[in-house]
Order: C-alpha cells, then structure tokens, then sequence
C-alpha cells in the first residue's frame, strides 16, 4: 500500500504555506499525517501537490492571550496534552486527550489537522465545541495572508466536509477559559481503549455557592457530522441543583437527539449511549465543581 | 506478575525436558535482526504487485495492459493468457476427499470468471512496488458483474445463484454422520432443549502477512523460493507441480516466520507468480503482501449456522444429540472440506453421549476460500455444545458445573471410542486424559462455589458480573508423520534438521532440549535448522498442534538413534560393552574408571570414513541418523476455561475479571513456551468472542477491511490468564507429549458468552451468537424491558 | 520527479539520501538504510510493529515521509542493544519473560517501553498495557510483555539506585 506520486513542498512561514495552498493546482496540506496518510496509502486520496507544514513553527504555539486560550493548528495533540497551561485552563482537554487513540498518533497528529478531518466520532471536535472554539483561517490574497474568523458551530458543513474554501488554511483555534474550580468531564462509549468514540460527551459546569448551576456546556459527538452543543438543555439546567433531576433532564434530553444512523450502529443505541453518557459525564463534572466556601 | 510464577510441571532430574529454558531464537529477534522474507534483499531484484477483482462475482470480458507496460520501471505484467503449461490449470488438489461433490481450486490469475472480491487477475513486476501499484492503476479490466452468492445459508435454496457458473449448485459437500440409536434417544426424552447458533471468525492476522521471494539461478537450473508459510515441503510440491519443475531443483525456505495460526499453510496463486516471473525475467522477484490484500484473500473461518438438539433423562445425563450445521466455505477448496469436517468431530467433547446424529452442508460463497484458523472448527463446536449445556442446566434446574460433571467420561474409561468414525475407517478414540479432574482443578482455581456470593454482593452495588465455562477435547499430533536429521559434526557442533516450520513457537529452542538431553551436552552446542526442504527431503508443516509430538519425536527417537551409535562406535574402537560406556560433556566415557575418552566430534570425523577404517558391522556412515516418527492416531489434549467478567450493563461493555484456563497436553517439554501458546490463543479467543466479525454485504463485498474496523484485542482487552496445566502423559509416542497451540482459543468463546448470559440472568436473555457486540447485548436487554423508566 | 535530501542521524549515525517525495520512512529504513528491524504490519497506523523513535517520540514510520526527517534523530530498535551487542535492561526481560514468539511486533513493542520506561519509572500494570495499547501482538496474549516491562524498570530502578550518577538505559 504506497502512496501515488506528489511534488513535495516543506514551507517553514505562514507566508509561504498559505501562498502555496493558495496557487498550486490540487494541492493538500500535510499535518501530523495520522489520517491523511493511511487514505493516501491505500490511494482513497490522491495530489498532485503535498505542502507539509510540520517546519512552520509559528503554527505550533500554545498560549494565553485576551483572556482565551490559543492553540496554533499544528500544535501536537500530546504537546496540548502534557502542557502546563492547558492543564490548568481547561482540564477538560487532558481528560478528553487520555481517550484520543494512541501515543505514538498523538505524538504527530495535530488539533488541527483533526478539526479538518472532522470525522463525527472524534473527541477533538468535541471538545473545541465544548469550549465555544474560534477558529482562524488564513487564505492567500492579493499578495499577503488575509484572515478570517469562524465560530466552531459552523465549522461541520457536513460528514467530514469543514467550512474550508479552496486554497484556505486552518491556523489556530482560540478557546474559552472556564473560572478556576469548574467541573468538567469527557466520556464516551468506544469498543477498545483509543478507538474513535461510538459516542462522546463533553461536559462543563460551574454553580454557585449554593450549588445551583450557573453556566453549563453540554457536547454530544458521534451523533451527527459536527459535535452537537444541546443549548436547549443548557439553558433548561441554570438555576437547577447539581441533582439526580438534572441528571435526569440532560439524560432524556440526548436519548431525543436526531443521530445518524450507519451499518454499524443503529439509532436506537446510539440514542441510548447518548443518554447514558451525557448523565456520566455531567454527573463526574458536578463531583469536580470545586465547593465555594 | 511475572510469568515464572505461573504453574508448569517440573519434570525428575532432567537438566533440559521439563525445564523453563529461555529460547535460543529471542536475542536476535529482540535486536531487529530477524530475516522475515521481506527482510531478504538480492542483488537486482524487482518488487510485484497484485490487481484484484474489485467484484465479487463477475466474468472478465478484456484486460488491457498496453499502459501498464509501458510505464517507466515496469518490467512484465502477466494475466491469465500469458501462463502457460500447467501453470495455466488450477492449484492441485490437496485433500481430496469422496464427499466433495465440485472440488474447485484457484487458478494463479483468474482466466474467465472472478469468483471473489480480491482475487487475483493481474501481476505487475516493477523496479519497486511504488511503481508496480502505479501500473495496476493503469491496467484496464472490463466486467460483466454477475450475481453473488453472500450468505451460505441462502446458497443451498434452490433459486439461488451460483458461487461458479459452471457449477451446477453451490453444494461443496454434503456429510451425515452418527453413532448409536439417534431415534431412541429422543423418543420419550423426559428433556428437550434446542436452539440455533450463529458464529463468525474471522481470519487470524498474523502480523507479518504474506510474502514470497524467487530467485532462478540459470547456471544449474535451481529455483530458491522464500516464504513466509508454514509448511515448506507442502509449498514446494504445489511449485513443482504448477512450475513442472525438477523436485531435485526447487528448494523453499522459510526463515523468520512472523505468526502462521494456519491461513499461511494453503498455497496461494502468488508464490508460483513469483516464480514464474523469477524464471521469465531472469531476476529475482518478491511479492509482499500489504494487510488490505491479507483481509482481502487470505483464509479466514468466517459462518457456521448450527441447529442443535439434546435429549436428557431426569438426572441430567444426555442421552443424545442431533445436529445440523451449515458452513460458509467461500469460493475455494486450498485445504479441503477438514474445517466443517473437525467441527462435528469436535462435539462429543469430554461427555458420554451415547447417540449422535449430524448432518453437515459445506456451501460456496463468493468470498475469499476459509481454511482452518487457530482452532480449527473446534470453537464453533464447543461453543454450540456448551451453549447447548448450560441451556439444558436452565432447563433441568441444575447447575451447570454439576450438569457437565454427570456427563464427564471418566479416566477409566479411557481408551474411549467417542462415537464417530473418521473418514480413515478408524475410530474416534480420545487415548488418555482425565477429564473430571481438569474441571475441578478450573472450577477450584475459579473459586466457583464462591461465585454466587459474589455476584449478589456486586449486584447490590449496582454491578452485573457473570460466571462461565467450557471444556473440550482436541485432537492433536496428527501425522502422517515429520522427521529429523541429527547430526554431530566433526566440529563437535551438532546440528537438527527437521522439517517442521515455525512461526513463533519456539520448536527451535525445544528441539534443542530434546536433543541435548539425549546426548547431554550444553544447548548453545546444537543448532536446528527448521523451513528448508533442502535440509530434509520430506516434511509435512507447521500447523494442527502436531509439531512437538511429530518433530518433537523424530529429535528424540534421531538422537536417541545417534546416542546408540555413539556406543557402538566407541565399543567398537574401544573393545568393551556399550553398558559400560556413558555420556559425560560431549564426551563416551568408560563407566568402569578406565580413562578413556572420546569426544563427539572425535567420533564423528571417525564415523565420516578414514581410508583402511572398517565399519562396525551394521553401522552406517557418519554420526548421523534420520528418523520420521509416524503416530498411530491424534493424540487428545483437554482443558476447561472458566471466565468471570463484568457487563457494563447500560453500554454491553464487558470486563473480563478472572480467566482460568486448565490445559492437560501431556508432558511439557517447556512449560514457558506451552504457557506463551495458551495465553496467546486465549487472546485469539477473546477477539472470537467479543471483537472480530469479518463481515460482508447483501452482495458478498467485504467491509471490514482495515485495522479500524476489524477488531482485533489488545492489551487492555486481554486480561492476566492463570493457567493450570495438567499432564496426562499421551501413550502413543515416546516423549509422552500432547499438542498446545489452539487449546486457550477452543473454548474461549463459548466461557465468556456463557458468563454474559450469566450477568444479566434477571433479565432472562439468551446469547446465542459470537462475536456479540455491545450493541446486541443492548438490544437484547432492550427487548426484555432492562431499561424502563 | 524531484528527489528531496534527507540528512537524517539513525542511532547515532548520520545518513545523507537523496529520496522520492512519496518514499515512506518505514521503507526508507528497511530497504535504504538495511536497516530492517522495524517492521510493516498494516500500512495504516494501528498495528504498532513500525514504532520508531523520531527525536526521542514514538511515532509510526507507516504514516511519516522519509523526506519529512531531513534534520532529525530517529532510533530504531538496532539502537536498544550496546555497541557490543549485549541486550539492555528491557530486551533482557523480554528474553526472560518469553515476551515475544515470532518477534515481528517486538522492535515496535520495544521503542513504544522504552518511551514509557523514559517517561516514567515505577509504571503501573495498567500504565503498561495501557502505553502497548497502540501495538498489536497475535503471539503471546501481551500478558507477558507487561510481566517483562515490569521486571526491567524494576532493574531500571535497582540500577538507578545503586549508581545514581550513571547514565540510564536508553
């Protein structure tokens, strides 16, 4: 299983990655390569051109700024994983990484190159929804790097297809930063330890100093092309004791969800996981909201 | 843990036979420095690749190769109409039995009609196999799609299309057997149970596929093949046919095998492409097989439907069972009918039954041909035969260890004629085994009695663990024979040439052993050479658990043969008795304080012929004897699994929490190398069990082609196994010894389906299929009402 | 077709090829390089027997352009043993605890433990099988790869212990 032929091209600026992106004829970019390359070894894709941006080191920070949190795009997952910043900012994504695959995957594979793959069952979507992600895009015009913004909720046009115009660039992806002490949690249902999750759910909660609810973030992927924020049940929760009722609403909430159905896993299951999971996963993020004395 | 502490037998005062000896073959393989076939480079060879049938059921109208050959690197593209002779026929029959009505094997490339998605139709010989796969790409093949045969079931209605047009149905064979009084034993049954079981494997995946290297050396007319296969001498007589080569001029090697578990013991249509393309082009060629192409062609088990029927008196014991399988073949015969063929034999199992009826319908499918796989049909056995049990212990409100235990055959009983007659003549006769005791030693390393206590502890803390088992019996060591070269060399080394074949279970390091523990000298003295048909003239393979009791054996009776004539030459030479005389570090001795010493490699020069030297009468030449050992009959290896596990119940998500395997394979030559087989092919059974389903579409296309969708375990999938070994030494040959390598795989999936069912009793679901997926596990629990709010 | 420089360090050596933009690095090692212990299982990055280490990460030589290590620092598992060819502290575990039949995922085994055996040094059995979780094994049940990477950072640790200020095992 060998990939067909390309022309190679190893930019190390923005510049330069999005001039060529912007100029070459069928031209891909190469991130980590844990998805692009198996599809180009067994010829499910082939380019005439492959711009690798693993030399451009400015697409590789990770850092705080305005009060959000910036992950370039071709951060490493492990990178994100093990950093300090992200840790302590938004717990949720160690968590939600410890399920993402394998090491030697997150080692290359980028948040991303991810985001651009949007396969539905993928944790890194979900979480960058979760986190009401902004993500950056750049293009080629008139001679310089023109950039736009984007909310993540239009990010999924649909199955594995991103709102990406010909010729344009993920750059970074910008991320809400809960208050310290926030609960938080990912779980999901997958057949072995790493494998894609069958279903997911991120969860985030912060309450007040009687424990009622204040602000919730509630993610469901797996279920649809682009991971599913239930605003509906999000609003429904505010005010509301971090109980078995709430628990309870999230639940039969998800069980109603209009999921897709493919060979593999019937509606009906995938319902039922969505249920079960989002009651796990909001029930860990209660267990995590730090009491306020 | 540390595997050292697990249980092995410690045998006398041996210094090698019974001993955890660390292996021979590890230091290099742990340095990267194996020699699998893709690790072999010869000067100017050129790389191949494979175009196959995207269809799975189609006639070829054209294939155009004008572009494809005229790509830069390209060296030859071959289609059906450029083979010739023989080469144009199909593969040899290898195992022709009466009952196959339409023996159908593959052809090299497909000529006509492609009867898989897979097949082979083109083969492309390139600079490097970038390239070859470039022009693949380019080779235009027009199709006339025909329809498919996609379920086996469906294959035997009369409307059905036909697997090969030329055919007139898609009957491979249809087989009914039995013993005792069937009729009577249901007549009047005081119970009845019966049920339908489903199972699916799929195939083993090695993780090294396949590959195949030919180089002809033009100067003498030899053609050196490298496979990574399991049987070199079965290999080379495919070649030999296919090639009408000189058997004196073909030799197969097969160094570092990376996994067989029995899909690399057929002979594919590749390796005498190679060939050919070797001799054509005058350069060597090699073909290495990339995992798509192994999903795609390599054999697999895949579908058997079983309908059973147990009859049982008021006690418990069975009086009789009836059965009817239907076994999905695929659309090729490289191996036989002897998977279905196993299943039924299989089923007696370690019980009395004393009536059987079963009627067997072996069916073409357009899929890729099935051949055995690790277990060969004895899971799919055992799994309906112990279902079947515990469904009966439900129905007799009894247990379903006691159940089992009043139907045990006792090892008094033993020889024990099982019922059914082998297609030889001879009879099914188990030759030794203690069959209630290996149960008690499973169900008391389980804690079984324990069971219920914990269980109604875990379910008060909102928890669903289950208990299951499973035992079986497996014939093993089957002939027709192997054998063995030992020779001493005038060095003093001493080399064993046998042509067994490995691909991981360590023959090397216990051939050694044997060896050594017969002439006493260090294992680093001895090398053993195995996977060359020109090293030994006959061989039979790799594969069956046959190796340790028919090349085991041979070592043993060669060594035993060259000891003697060590003694002989030495009393000879020395005028004293061979009773005096003994085997001290590498050295004949004399026992009765005369200093005199011969060393091995002494004795060999001398054995190897001096001029004015006469021979010892009726001693022949050189230190060095080759012996085949033949057994009379399998020898019958037992175990009993019992697995706790955990279900997740609101997912199907099981846990496993205890497996026990107790596994009698006679004596252990090294009890570290049979515990490495059985808690690998339990991992094979827990992939059975929950994970891996090879599956196909309404129109026989495969669709589960990658690593991401065909499941296979891994580390946290597969718990610590404690295993108890056993050892009822076999009686039919010498060293006493039984196979191990498919023993954890036989019952593992009917143990932990077992205990699945056992989680959830409340809810009343039956399981009746493997592998069962959480989400079936879920609509089961769905239909019994486990999730009302 | 343009061919790319790769100047690459391999186990301390350093290497200069001229390659095809499509060549894999998994075959840019067994068949440029000779250096065949790394190992294709599947091609598509979940099998594992292709594990190498690119500076000082696991990654998969399946999935990485032999033209993308142009400047960096790979070890293989020919790296592992000492220049004599004795086997270091994990490989002489795995030849102990029969953690390998037909060795074929083995080297890949082996870069994947000596990443968590760098990482960490009193790793847990379920640390273990958790870190192995991206290699394959169809032979030996993985039961006693976790037994033999338990038996060497417990060695590990002895020898850390014993010589604090001695460099250890890669």
């Amino acid at each position: 299983m060998k990939p067909s032929e390309f022309e190679y091209h190893a930019p190390t600026t923005i510049d330069d990655a999005v001039r060529l992106l912007g100029t070459l004829e069928d031209a891909r970019v190469l991130a980590g390569g844990q998805s692009l390359m198996p599809m180009m070894n067994f010829r499910y894709l082939m380019t005439t051109h492959l711009i690798d941006l693993n030399g451009v080191d400015a697409l590789t920070r990770i850092e705080e700024r305005n009060g959000r949190l910036h992950i370039g795009a071709m951060a490493r997952q492990r990178d994100i994983e093990l950093s300090p910043l992200v840790t302590q900012r938004a717990p949720l994504i160690r968590d939600a990484y410890q399920l993402v695959s394998h090491k030697q995957i997150r080692n290359r594979g980028t948040l991303g190159g991810s985001l651009c793959q949007l396969d539905p069952s993928s944790e890194q979507p979900c979480f960058t929804a979760a986190l009401d992600g902004v993500l950056t895009i750049a293009r080629h015009e008139d001679g310089a790097v023109a950039t736009r913004e984007l909310p993540m909720s239009d990010w999924a046009l649909m199955y594995m297809t991103p709102a990406l115009e010909e010729g344009e660039l993920l750059t970074g992806i910008s991320l809400d930063i809960w208050p310290a002490g926030h609960g938080y949690a990912f779980e999901e249902f997958a057949r072995r330890h790493g494998d894609y999750a069958i279903v997911g759910v991120a969860a985030l909660c912060t309450a007040d100093a009687h424990g009622r609810l204040d602000r919730v973030s509630l993610t469901v992927c797996g279920v649809a092309p682009g991971p599913v924020r239930m605003h509906e049940v999000e609003t429904a929760l505010r005010g509301r004791p971090m109980d078995e009722d709430a628990l309870r609403i999230a639940g039969d909430a998800a069980r109603e969800l209009d999921v897709m159905t493919d060979a593999h896993v019937s509606t009906d299951y995938r319902q039922h996981l969505a249920g079960v999971l989002t009651e796990r996963a909001l029930k860990t993020a209660f267990s995590r909201v730090a009491t306020k004395s | 843990m540390d595997i050292s502490d697990l249980k092995g037998a410690a045998a006398g005062d041996m210094r090698y036979i019974g001993k955890r000896v660390a292996r021979t073959e590890d230091s290099k393989l742990l340095k990267g420095q194996g020699s699998y076939v893709d690790d072999v480079h010869l000067p100017n060879m050129l790389q191949a690749a494979v175009l196959r049938s995207p269809h799975a059921h189609a006639k070829i109208v054209s294939i155009d190769c004008t572009a494809a050959r005229a790509l830069n690197g390209v060296h030859a593209v071959y289609t059906h109409a450029d083979l010739s002779g023989r080469a144009r026929g199909r593969a040899p029959s290898m195992l022709p039995n009466p009952a196959i009505r339409f023996e159908r094997t593959q052809e090299l490339l497909a000529s006509t009609e492609v009867t898989f998605a897979g097949e082979a139709v083109a083969f492309v010989v390139a600079d490097t196999r970038y390239i070859a796969e470039d022009a693949c790409g380019l080779i235009e093949v027009e199709y006339d799609t025909l329809p498919a045969v996609a379920d086996c079931r469906d294959g035997l209605l009369p409307d059905s299309p036909l697997c090969h047009t030329d055919a007139k149905d898609n009957i491979v064979a249809h087989i009914e057997m039995g013993f005792g009084d069937i009729d009577a034993a249901f007549t009047d049954a005081p119970h009845v149970v019966e049920e339908t079981y489903w199972q699916n494997r799929g195939s083993a995946h090695p993780m090294e596929t396949r590959g195949y290297i030919a180089e002809y050396h033009p100067t003498n007319g030899e053609l050196t093949v490298w496979s990574s296969g399991q049987a070199p001498h079965h290999e080379k007589k495919n070649l030999v046919e296919l090639l009408e080569w000189d058997a004196e001029k073909l030799r197969v090697l097969m160094n570092d095998v990376g996994g067989g578990f029995g899909p690399k013991l057929p002979f594919y249509p590749e390796e005498g492409l190679v060939a050919i393309a070797a001799v054509a082009l005058k350069r060597p060629v090699k073909w290495i097989e990339d995992r798509r192409e192994h999903f795609l062609s390599v054999t697999q088990e895949r579908d058997q439907w079983w309908t059973v029927r147990m009859a049982l008196d008021t006690d418990g014991k069975i009086r009789g069972v009836k059965l009817e399988m239907v076994h999905d073949n695929g659309a090729f015969l490289p191996w036989g009918i002897i998977t279905p063929y196993i299943s039924i034999t299989t089923t007696p199992g370690p019980y009395v039954i004393p009536a059987m009826g079963a009627k067997l319908d072996v069916v073409y499918t357009n899929k890729c041909a099935t051949s055995p796989v690790r277990g060969a049909g004895r899971p799919q056995a055992v799994f309906a035969m112990e279902r079947i049990l515990d469904k009966a212990a439900r129905a007799l409100g009894m247990d379903r260890a006691e159940l089992r235990w009043r139907n045990l055959i006792q090892p008094e009983q033993m020889p024990y004629d099982a019922g059914f007659i082998y297609r030889d003549g001879s009879p099914l006769r188990y030759d030794s085994g203690d069959y209630p005791a290996c149960q008690k030693a499973a169900l008391e390393r389980a804690n079984y009695t324990g069971f219920a206590e914990r269980k109604a502890k875990a379910r008060s803390e909102g928890r669903f663990v289950g208990i299951g088992m499973a035992s079986f019996v497996e014939g093993t060591g089957m002939g027709p024979f192997e054998g063995a070269t030992v020779r001493v060399q005038a060095n003093g080394r001493v080399v064993v040439i046998t042509g067994a074949s490995p691909q991981g279970q360590g023959h090397k390091t216990t051939f050694a052993q044997i060896c050594a523990e017969q002439l006493n000298v260090p294992l680093e003295t001895i090398d053993v050479i195995t996977g060359d048909t020109g090293g030994i003239s006959m061989g039979v393979g790799t594969f069956a658990s046959r190796v340790t009791v028919n090349a085991g054996n041979s070592v043993y009776i060669a060594a035993q043969a060259v000891r003697d004539k060590m003694f002989t030459l030495a009393a000879h030479l020395w005028k004293c008795a061979t009773d005096d005389l003994v085997l001290i570090d590498g050295h004949v001795a004399r026992r009765s304080g005369v200093e005199q010493r011969f060393s091995y490699a002494q004795l060999a020069k001398i054995s190897q012929g001096m001029p004015g030297f006469t021979m010892p009468a009726g001693l022949t030449a050189g230190l060095e004897e080759t012996k085949y050992f033949s057994p009379a009959q399998s020898t019958y290896c037992n175990g009993t699994a019992v697995v706790e596990l955990e279900v997740d119940r609101e997912t199907g998500h099981i846990s496993i929490l205890n497996y026990v395997m107790a596994h009698d394979s006679g004596k252990l030559i090294n009890p570290m190398i049979v515990d490495g087989q059985v808690i690998g092919s339990v991992a094979h059974g827990i992939g059975n069990a929950t994970l891996e389903w090879m599956q196909y579409d309404e129109n026989a296309q495969p669709t589960t082609t990658n690593f991401g969708e065909y499941l296979l375990p891994m580390a946290t999938d597969v718990p610590n196994v404690d295993v108890v070994h056993l050892e009822t030494p076999s009686p039919l040959n010498p060293l006493g010894v039984k196979g191990a390598g498919e023993g954890g795989t036989i019952p593992a999936a009917a143990a932990i389906i077992a205990a699945i069912e056992d989680a959830l009793s409340e809810y009343g679901v039956e399981f009746t299929e493997a592998p069962l997926v959480p989400q079936r596990v879920f609509e089961k629990l769905k239909a019994a009402g486990a999730y009302a709010r | 077709m343009e061919t790319r420089t790769v100047r690459v360090v391999v186990n301390g050596t350093a290497y200069e090829r001229e390659v095809e933009p499509r060549r894999m690095l998994g075959d840019f090692l067994r068949h440029d390089l000779d250096l065949t212990g790394t190992h294709y299982g599947c091609e598509h990055g979940v099998c594992g027997a292709c594990t190498v280490l690119i500076d000082g990460r696991t990654a998969r030589a399946c999935l990485t352009l032999a033209a993308q290590m142009d400047g960096h620092t790979l070890t293989t598992v020919e790296g592992l043993a000492g220049a004599d060819g004795t086997l270091n502290a994990l490989q002489k575990a795995f030849a102990e605890c029969h953690a390998l039949q037909c060795g074929f995922c083995t080297p890949g085994m082996l870069m994947t433990l000596t990443e968590l055996l760098n990482e960490t040094d009193s790793p847990t059995e379920a640390e273990i099988r958790e870190a192995i979780t991206g290699n394959l094994c169809r032979c030996t049940g993985y039961q006693p790869i976790v037994a033999a990477a338990l038996l060497a950072a417990q060695r590990i640790r002895e020898q850390r212990a014993a010589a604090p200020a001695a460099q250890a095992t890669e």
